[in-house]
C-alpha cells in the first residue's frame, strides 16, 4: 500500500497510470517558472508546483494534472493556471476518454493574485466547456494540503470527486475562516472538527465526494477507473432539468441541516447511529456504516 | 527553655486562620484565595505543582491574584514555569524568590524579569536534585498540589498522571507544612488513594480540570528519512552493538524514529528479545508498535501522556498501573530508575562543543535542564553489572589497567544543522554568554562532555569512549560534524585514522543501505497508524489527529 | 536569494542517459534537483537558486563530496532549494545521481 496523502504530485502519478505512459507537457526541462516569485526574491519551480500530461488508465486516454502541494500548498499561479487550463483546451482537441485533476491546493496564490484569480476563472469555464463536450473531468482529492479556495470550486464544477477520509475540500481553509469569524466560531487547531467538517467522510456523506476510498495510491487509481467507465457509458446530464434538480436538493439539504452546529448533529439527523464513532472507523467499516445513509 | 516546636505551633495558627473557611478538609472554589491569604504568610517558601504536563493552574490563577499587601515576598520552589501566572506573581511582587528545575515556554520573559532584577533566581536544577532540596534545605511551608479527586477524608487520587505530587506533599507534611490541592472532583470515595488524607489539609474543587499537556506526543508524519537513517545507526551502531535491554529515550522525533523502526528494522536484525526490553519512558504514543510487536516487557513512567489511559489499562503487564487500572507515574522514582537502573540514556541537544558539552540554553532565554542531566549522567554510584555496562567500561579503560567499572551509556543524538542552517556544533556554546548576561554562577550545560559516550549525527557515530586524548576526543566530534564550520575544521587524516580504529563508523561502516533509510521503515507513519495500532484504544488528543 | 554556479571536471559521461531527472520538492527545507545531459565538454556543472543566503563554502564543501561519488560529464544539475541542510542536499543529490546514472530508483 502507497500512501496517497504523503506522496508527491509526481508520485502520485506515477502510481495511478499505466507504468511509463506519462508524457509530460511543458517539463521542469523546460524551465517555464513563474515570473512573478524571482521578483519578490520567492523560490521558483522548474514546473511551478503542476504536473500536466498525457497518459493511459487501465488503457484508457487521460489527460492528467496534479498538483504538488509542498510548493506553496498547490497555490495556483499564472504559469501553474494556464497549464491547467492549457490542458483542459487540449481535451477538446485531442477527446480523451478522461481527464483526471489530482488536486492540492489552497486556492489562488497570493505573490500573483490578479494573475491566479483569472487563471482560476479560465480554468472553471475550460472545465465547463469539457463536460459540454461530452468527456469526464474527474478530481481525486487526498493529499496532505487539501483542496480549498478557487481550486475548491473547481472541483465542485467536475463531473466526480474521489476522496480519501484525509481528503479536504472547501471553499475557506480552517486558517481563514478562523481569522474571519473567530476561533469561537471555528477553532482550526482543533484537527477533529476540521476533518470532520471539511474532511472526505463528511463530503461524502454530503453526496459531494461520489466515491471515498483508502488512502492508497491503487485504491484512487480503481476508483478513478470505476467513474470514468461509469460517466462514459452515462454521460453527463447538463440539461436545465438536471440543473434545477439539482439547485433542489441544494435547497432541501440546506432547510434540513441549516440549523446544525457541528457535523455530528448531521449525521445524526441523517440516522447515523453512535454519530461520534465515524471518524475513526476504517474505510470499509466506515461505508459499511453508512450505507443508505447518504444525502 | 527553648520550644522545639515553633513549625507546628506555626502550623496551627495558619490552621485556626483558615478555619471560618473550611467544612472538613474542603473549601469552597469561590474561598480559594481568601484561603491563600489566610494560610500564607510574607516570605513563605511555596511549592507550586506543575511540570512539563501536569499543572496546579487553578491554585496558580488563585496565587497570582491575592493581595500583595498582605501575601509578599515568597520564595517559589518548582519544578517548572510553563503558565504565565507562575510569573506573574513575580510581577505583582507576591513573590521574590526562584528555585526550579525548568521553563520551557517562559524562558524569554523569566530572562527578561531576571535581567530586570524582579526576580532573584536561587539555582536551576534537575529534577532529582530539586526534589532532594526539598527535604535538605528548600523544604515548602505550603504546597499546591493537583490531582484528579478527593474523598471527605482529603485521600487524594491523582489518576494516571500522579508525577511530583508524592514527593511534594510528603516533604511538606512532615515538617509540619501546609498541602492544598486542587482536585477535579470531589467523590465519596477515590477510586485508590495516591496520598493519604492524612498529609493533605485542604481540597478545593477548581473550576475545570488541571491542564495536562501532551509533551510526549510525536506524529510520526513528521518524522524525515535523514531521521530515519539516523535511527538506524543508533539500533545497529549502539544498542545492539551493546545488547542494550534497559534505556530511557529522550522526548523528540529523533527518538521517536528508533521506537517506530523496532517493529521492522530492529525485527529484521534479529533483535527482538536482545534490547530495548525495559524501560524508563513516559508511554510515548510512538512505542505502541512496538510494544505490540513484542519488543517491550516493562514501562514504569515519570507521568502519563493524554490519550495513551485506555490502552496503558489493557496492557498492564507492561505498565505500572494500580488496582483502577489507571496508571501510576512518579517523577522522582522513575528518574532514579533511569539514573541507576538504566544502560542508556539517547536524547537531543541544541548545541555541542568540541569537548562534547551540551546544551540547550539559546540567548535571551533561560530554560533549565527537566531531567535529562540525571538521565544522561554517568551513575557513579551506580554497582550492579550487566553486559552493556560492562562492554562500555571496558572501551573507556582500555588496557590502562584501571579499576574495572561500567559506565553508562549517554548517546546524544543530533542532525548536523538545525533548522534554518543553525549548525548543532560549536566552537563555544551559548551557554557562556548566557551565563555572563544573566549572572549565573555556570554555564547552563545540560550533559557534560565527560559523561556523553556517543555522538550521533547522520554523517556518522563518534564513539568518544574509545578516544585516549583530548586531541582525539576533538578530531571524533569534528569527524560526525557534516559540513558545520566544526566539521568542516577537522583533520582528515586523523578522522580517517580514527575511522579505520573503528571510534567513528559511518553509516557504510555499520553496513548500512542509506537509501534504505525512508519513510517505508516506519512502523506508524501517521498518528491514525498509531490508533490502529493500539486496536483502537489509543484516543490522541484533537490537535493530532486527521479524520 | 542566491544564485551559485559551480563547475567539475574530470567526471566520466553516462552512456545513455534518461532525458532529465526530477528529484524533491521546493518546499521549506527540501530543494528539487533536476538533472539532465548536456554538451558541456566534459564538465559537470551545478546551477543553484537558494532562498538561503551566505552558505556559498558549504554548497561548495557538500558538491565537492558529491562529485567525489558521482564523478559525472556532460551533465548538467539544476537546483532549486528552501533552506535544506546539506544532509537532504545530500540525499537528494545522491537520489538523482544515482538514477540518472541508471542505478537505483527514488
Amino acid at each position: 500500500m502507497s500512501s496517497y496523502y504523503e506522496d508527491s504530485a509526481r508520485g502520485r502519478l506515477d502510481g495511478l497510470l499505466d507504468p511509463g505512459s506519462l508524457i509530460e507537457i511543458v517539463p521542469p526541462t523546460e524551465r517555464m517558472v513563474s515570473p512573478h516569485l524571482r521578483q519578490l526574491d520567492t523560490p521558483a519551480a522548474f514546473d511551478d508546483g503542476i504536473v500536466v500530461g498525457e497518459g493511459r488508465l487501465a488503457g484508457r486516454r487521460v489527460l492528467v494534472a496534479a498538483q504538488e502541494g509542498g510548493f506553496m500548498g498547490g497555490a495556483v499561479g499564472e504559469v501553474h493556471g494556464a497549464k491547467l487550463t492549457g490542458l483542459l483546451e487540449r481535451a477538446l482537441d485531442t477527446r480523451p476518454d478522461g481527464v483526471l485533476l489530482l488536486v492540492e491546493s489552497g486556492g489562488v496564490r497570493l505573490h500573483e493574485a490578479n494573475a491566479g484569480l483569472i487563471a482560476v476563472s479560465e480554468v472553471m469555464r475550460a472545465v465547463l466547456a469539457v463536460r459540454a463536450a461530452g468527456i469526464p473531468v474527474i478530481v481525486l482529492d487526498g493529499g496532505t494540503f487539501g483542496c480549498f479556495g478557487g481550486m475548491g470550486i473547481v472541483s465542485r464544477l467536475c463531473d466526480a470527486v474521489v476522496m480519501s477520509e484525509e481528503g479536504r475540500l472547501g471553499l475557506s481553509g480552517p486558517e481563514v475562516i478562523e481569522t474571519t469569524m473567530g476561533v469561537e466560531e471555528f477553532d482550526s487547531r482543533d484537527r477533529a472538527l476540521v476533518w470532520r467538517t471539511v474532511g472526505g467522510k463528511h463530503r461524502y456523506l454530503l453526496g459531494e465526494a461520489a466515491t471515498l476510498v483508502e488512502d492508497d495510491v491503487a485504491a484512487f487509481r480503481a476508483a478513478a477507473l470505476a467513474l470514468l467507465d461509469q460517466l462514459s457509458d452515462r454521460g453527463p446530464d447538463l440539461s436545465l432539468a438536471a440543473l434545477e434538480a439539482e439547485h433542489a436538493v441544494l435547497g432541501s439539504r440546506l432547510e434540513r441541516f441549516g440549523g446544525c452546529r457541528d457535523a455530528l448533529d448531521i449525521w445524526e439527523k441523517l440516522g447515523v447511529e453512535e454519530p461520534e464513532k465515524l471518524p475513526i472507523l476504517d474505510t470499509a467499516s466506515f461505508l459499511a456504516t453508512v450505507r443508505d445513509r447518504r444525502v | 527553655m527553648r520550644d522545639w516546636n515553633l513549625q507546628g505551633r506555626n502550623r496551627d495558627a495558619r490552621l485556626a486562620r483558615a478555619a471560618a473557611l473550611t467544612e472538613g478538609k474542603r473549601v469552597a472554589t469561590a474561598d480559594a484565595r481568601a484561603l491563600l491569604e489566610a494560610v500564607l504568610e510574607p516570605g513563605d517558601r511555596v511549592c507550586l505543582e506543575g511540570n512539563n504536563q501536569k499543572q496546579a493552574d487553578f491554585l496558580a490563577r488563585t496565587l497570582a491574584s491575592v493581595d500583595p499587601a498582605r501575601v509578599n515576598g515568597l520564595h517559589m520552589v518548582q519544578s517548572v514555569l510553563a503558565l504565565p501566572e507562575h510569573l506573574d506573581v513575580f510581577e505583582r511582587g507576591i513573590a521574590a524568590k526562584l528555585d526550579f528545575s525548568f521553563s520551557g515556554p517562559q524562558g524569554a520573559r523569566l530572562a527578561r524579569m531576571v535581567a530586570d532584577g524582579r526576580i532573584s533566581v536561587g539555582a536551576i536544577h534537575t529534577y532529582l536534585e530539586l526534589f532532594g532540596r526539598y527535604f535538605v534545605d528548600l523544604t515548602p511551608r505550603v504546597s499546591l498540589v493537583a490531582a484528579q479527586a478527593a474523598d471527605a477524608a482529603g485521600n487524594l487520587y491523582t489518576g494516571p498522571n500522579t508525577e511530583d505530587t508524592p514527593v511534594i506533599v510528603e516533604a511538606t507534611a512532615f515538617k509540619r507544612g501546609i498541602v492544598i490541592a486542587q482536585v477535579n472532583e470531589l467523590v465519596d470515595s477515590v477510586p485508590r488513594v495516591d496520598l493519604p488524607g492524612g498529609w493533605v489539609d485542604f481540597v478545593i474543587q477548581s473550576p475545570t480540570p488541571h491542564y495536562i499537556e501532551p509533551l510526549f506526543t510525536r506524529d510520526p508524519a513528521q518524522i524525515s528519512e535523514i531521521q530515519v537513517l539516523m535511527a538506524m545507526m543508533a539500533i545497529k551502531g549502539i544498542y545492539a552493538e551493546y545488547g542494550i535491554q534497559r534505556l530511557n529515550h529522550g522526548i523528540g522525533f529523533d527518538t521517536a524514529a528508533i521506537e517506530l523502526l523496532l517493529p521492522t528494522y530492529a525485527e529484521s536484525l534479529g533483535l527482538k528479545g536482545k534490547i530495548c526490553r525495559h524501560w524508563a519512558l513516559n508511554p510515548h504514543p510512538a512505542l505502541i508498535p512496538a510494544i505490540e510487536a513484542g519488543f517491550v516487557e516493562s514501562v514504569h513512567s515519570f507521568g502519563s501522556e493524554l490519550g495513551m489511559e485506555a490502552y496503558i489499562r489493557e496492557r498492564p503487564d507492561v505498565f505500572f498501573t494500580g488496582a483502577d487500572g489507571n496508571m501510576r507515574s512518579n517523577r522522582a522514582l522513575s528518574q532514579a530508575a533511569g539514573h541507576y537502573a538504566c544502560d542508556l540514556f539517547i536524547g537531543s541537544t541544541l548545541q555541542i562543543d568540541l569537548d562534547g558539552n551540551s546544551s540547550t540554553a539559546t540567548l535571551g532565554r533561560i530554560a533549565g535542564f527537566g531531567g535529562a542531566p540525571n538521565m544522561g549522567a554517568d551513575a557513579r554510584g551506580r554497582r550492579h553489572a550487566s553486559p552493556a555496562w560492562l562492554k562500555a567500561g571496558r572501551e573507556a579503560r582500555g588496557d590502562s589497567g584501571q579499576m574495572p567499572r561500567g559506565r553508562k551509556l549517554v548517546v546524544q543524538m543530533v542532525e548536523t544543522f538545525r533548522e534554518h542552517m543553525q549548525p548543532a556544533f560549536v566552537e563555544r556554546l551559548d551557554a557562556w554568554e548566557l551565563a555572563e548576561s544573566a549572572g549565573m554562577e555556570l554555564p547552563p550545560v545540560m550533559i557534560y562532555g565527560d559523561d556523553v559516550t556517543h555522538i550521533l549525527t547522520e554523517e556518522g557515530i563518534a564513539n568518544l569512549l574509545l578516544c585516549r586524548t583530548a586531541e582525539e576526543r576533538e578530531q571524533a566530534i569534528r569527524g560526525v560534524a557534516g559540513y558545520t564550520p566544526v566539521g568542516r575544521g577537522r583533520d582528515l587524516r586523523m578522522v580517517e585514522n580514527l575511522r579505520d580504529r573503528g571510534v567513528i563508523r559511518r553509516p557504510e561502516d555499520l553496513g548500512i543501505d542509506k537509501r534504505m533509510a525512508t519513510r517505508d521503515l516506519l512502523a506508524a507513519r501517521s498518528i491514525k497508524d498509531l490508533v490502529r495500532a493500539s486496536g483502537g484504544l489509543y484516543d490522541p488528543p484533537k490537535r493530532f489527529r486527521n479524520w | 536569494m542566491e544564485t551559485l554556479s559551480f563547475e567539475y571536471r574530470g567526471g566520466r559521461s553516462v552512456a545513455s542517459p534518461p532525458p532529465s531527472v526530477l528529484v524533491g520538492v521546493v518546499g521549506s527545507g527540501n530543494l528539487e534537483v533536476l538533472v539532465e545531459p548536456a554538451p558541456l565538454g566534459g564538465i559537470c556543472r551545478v546551477e543553484i537558486q537558494t532562498a538561503a543566503v551566505g552558505f556559498g563554502t558549504t554548497w561548495q564543501a557538500v558538491l565537492d563530496d558529491v562529485f567525489a561519488r558521482h564523478p559525472l560529464a556532460d551533465v548538467r544539475i539544476s537546483i532549486n532549494d528552501v533552506g535544506a541542510t546539506p544532509a537532504v542536499v545530500s540525499l537528494r543529490l545522491d537520489q538523482a545521481l544515482d538514477a540518472f546514472a541508471g542505478g537505483f530508483q527514488p
